[in-house]
């Protein structure tokens, strides 16, 4: 099984979002990054898979120099090699383009990824990926099995869950519970300093979004406690000030 | 040239979120000086298709083939794309679900189009075609402009009101041609909850965290749902500890929220929690803990136990409806 992961190098989740430059540009100052925990997933089940039927395990990513020790913790956790194709990554499409250029002579029985990033949770590349490369593309999938030449899916949809077969090869947008998060070992840590990690150059696209800046949400106002033993009061608020019942 | 919008279903029910669709196609259609077309999928009721002129819409196109009663991505995508070019749409509204998603990202590479998601509001196109986009988890907003001939909108569940003072719409049939390429992925089954509000696109949500320490006791979380008639939601640990279903674990790596009220029973509002919930337009928090985070981002707070104030809230509310 040759499988494809592609992961976002993102803020941490608990990460105070702040801009900079007149509100033009993210401020990364004191901010770790990580692998998009969407894309935690894709990859725990890509290297589960993997180790249940043999292949090989190749992470993507599309970002400049600073995403590879965000590429390299992919290598630790199981992935076979890595491919980094040296753009910024400011449009879906322009990030979808990339993939599906290289995925195209590439071979692989299936690409995962999650189904959005945490930073700018569009959730369009899996989908876009799919359309330029003629194939499937499900998301959000929350189990997968491989059985022969097809693969059986639980796609999760608003208030439950859809059952799916599809033959390979296909894309999937992944979350949660399709693997338990895995953790890099000494072993891989190691490991991963000598897998390859191949930096190409972006093909040609257009980007039909460009960003103008970025707004904070307004600061919200201060709460009102309120006795636990008078929540006559809660439901006067409710009804009389903010008039939600 | 007209505003084409997706319009989603279930079981023969057209989706709030989808209504909210076609009042944010309706209010774009009116500033190109345009109308709006819906366009629906599957076995759906004349009736139902001609009020959601209701919404905004004046015309519903109904691709009336029930091997489209589910959400067949890539023939929603094909069928879509054609409907574009026939009615030559120059915007596409949609909502933002897990539907919406992968047929938008298709639909968006088939018409070269422009594709904004998790819309928060109406465009400005004072200069350029311009979207306010939620970001971040909900921690922050991009304006965003849109470059291309087709633009594509995702808008986020509950950021824009459901007009209602429209008149009927008028329903024609459409028969796009699909093939079986399309229809190359099988939908095998279907889980689904029944007969009560879907938590993604509630108005009123009440949420139970680990605080309630057990299964056993989410009789009170749901009295207190039904009194209020929310939707009800639950942290990751009690998902994944298989108290509650997953599909009802709210938070980043969960389903995203934005009621008018969300009522928060022992969460402790951890970063993770909040940014599923932070733009819910009011929230009340119980907690036995003063010093638990979720008050920080509260409009209502009580400090106490749970088992003690949720009976006496749900009763307070009874008697007040
Ligand atoms: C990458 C990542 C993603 C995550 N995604 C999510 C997510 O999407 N959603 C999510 O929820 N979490 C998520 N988490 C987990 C998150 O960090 C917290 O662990 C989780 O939200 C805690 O859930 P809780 O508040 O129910 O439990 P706890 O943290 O255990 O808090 C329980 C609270 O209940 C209160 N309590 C106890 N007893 C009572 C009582 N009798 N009456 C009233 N109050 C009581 C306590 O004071 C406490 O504040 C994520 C974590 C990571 C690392």
């Amino acid at each position: 099984m040759k499988i494809l992961v592609c992961i976002t190098h993102v803020p941490d989740t608990t990460s105070k979002i702040s801009f900079t430059d007149n509100n033009t540009k993210f401020d990364s100052t004191g901010v770790q990054y990580i692998i998009g925990p969407y894309d935690d997933y894709a990859l725990a089940r890509a290297v589960e898979i993997k180790e249940q039927t043999g292949g090989s395990v190749t992470v993507l990513n599309v970002g400049e120099a600073e995403t590879e020790p965000t590429i390299r913790k992919a290598l630790a956790i199981g992935a076979d090699e890595a491919v980094r194709i040296n753009a910024e990554p400011t449009d879906a499409f322009f990030v979808a383009k990339q993939i599906a250029s290289h995925a195209k002579e590439g071979g692989y029985d299936m690409i995962l990824m999650g189904r959005e990033s945490i930073d700018f949770n569009g959730g369009q590349v899996h989908g876009m990926v799919g359309e330029l490369l003629g194939l499937p593309a499900l998301s959000p999938v929350m189990k997968l099995d491989i059985e022969g030449d097809t693969a059986k899916m639980a796609r999760e949809i608003e208030g439950g869950k859809e059952f799916i077969e599809v033959k390979m090869p296909f894309v999937a947008g992944c979350q949660e519970p399709i693997a338990e998060w895995k953790i890099p070992n000494m072993r891989g840590i190691m490991s991963a300093r000598t897998k390859p990690l191949n930096v190409v150059d972006p093909v040609d696209s257009e980007k039909p979004t460009v960003l103008e800046n970025y707004e904070m949400p307004p600061a919200k106002g201060d709460v009102k406690m309120i006795d636990a033993d008078n929540v006559e009061e809660l439901v006067d608020l409710l009804k009389n000030e903010a008039k939600v019942i | 040239m007209s505003v084409l919008v997706f319009i989603e279903s279930a079981e023969g029910e057209i989706k709030k979120s989808s209504l909210e669709a076609v009042s944010y196609g309706a209010a774009v259609a009116a500033n190109e000086g345009t109308s709006a077309t819906a366009i629906a999928f599957g076995s759906i009721d004349e009736a139902k298709l001609k009020e959601v002129g209701k919404a905004g819409a004046t015309k519903v196109l109904h691709v009336n083939d029930d091997r489209l009663d589910k959400g067949v991505i890539q023939a929603y995508a094909n069928a879509l794309t054609q409907a574009v070019e026939k009615e030559g749409a120059k915007v596409l509204v949609l909502a933002k679900s897990s539907l919406g998603d992968p047929v938008a990202a298709r639909v968006a590479v088939k018409t070269n189009a422009a594709l904004a998601s998790n819309v928060a509001e109406l465009p400005d196109t004072s200069s350029g075609f311009k979207v306010k986009r939620s970001i971040y988890t909900g921690k922050a907003f991009a304006m965003v402009e849109l470059k291309a001939d087709v633009k594509i909108i995702a808008i986020k569940k509950n950021a824009v009101e459901v007009k209602e003072d429209g008149g009927d719409a008028t329903v024609e049939t459409f028969s796009p041609e699909l093939s079986d390429a399309d229809f190359g992925v099988q939908i095998t089954g279907e889980e689904r909850q029944t007969g009560e509000i879907l938590l993604p696109e509630a108005d009123l949500v009440v949420s139970g965290g680990r605080g309630l320490k057990g299964p056993e006791n989410w009789g009170m979380i749901e009295d207190l749902a039904r009194a209020l008639g929310a939707a009800t939601g639950c942290s990751k640990p009690v998902s994944d500890m298989d108290w509650r279903p997953h599909h009802e674990h709210v938070g980043q790596t969960g389903v995203k929220v934005s009621p008018t009220l969300y009522v928060a029973v022992g969460i402790s509002g951890a970063i993770q929690h909040l940014a599923g919930v932070n733009s819910s337009k009011y929230i009340v928090v119980i907690n036995k803990d003063p010093e638990a985070p979720f008050f920080k981002a509260a409009d209502y707070g009580i400090v106490g136990d749970a088992f003690e104030v949720v009976p006496k809230l749900t009763e307070a509310i009874k008697a007040r409806k």
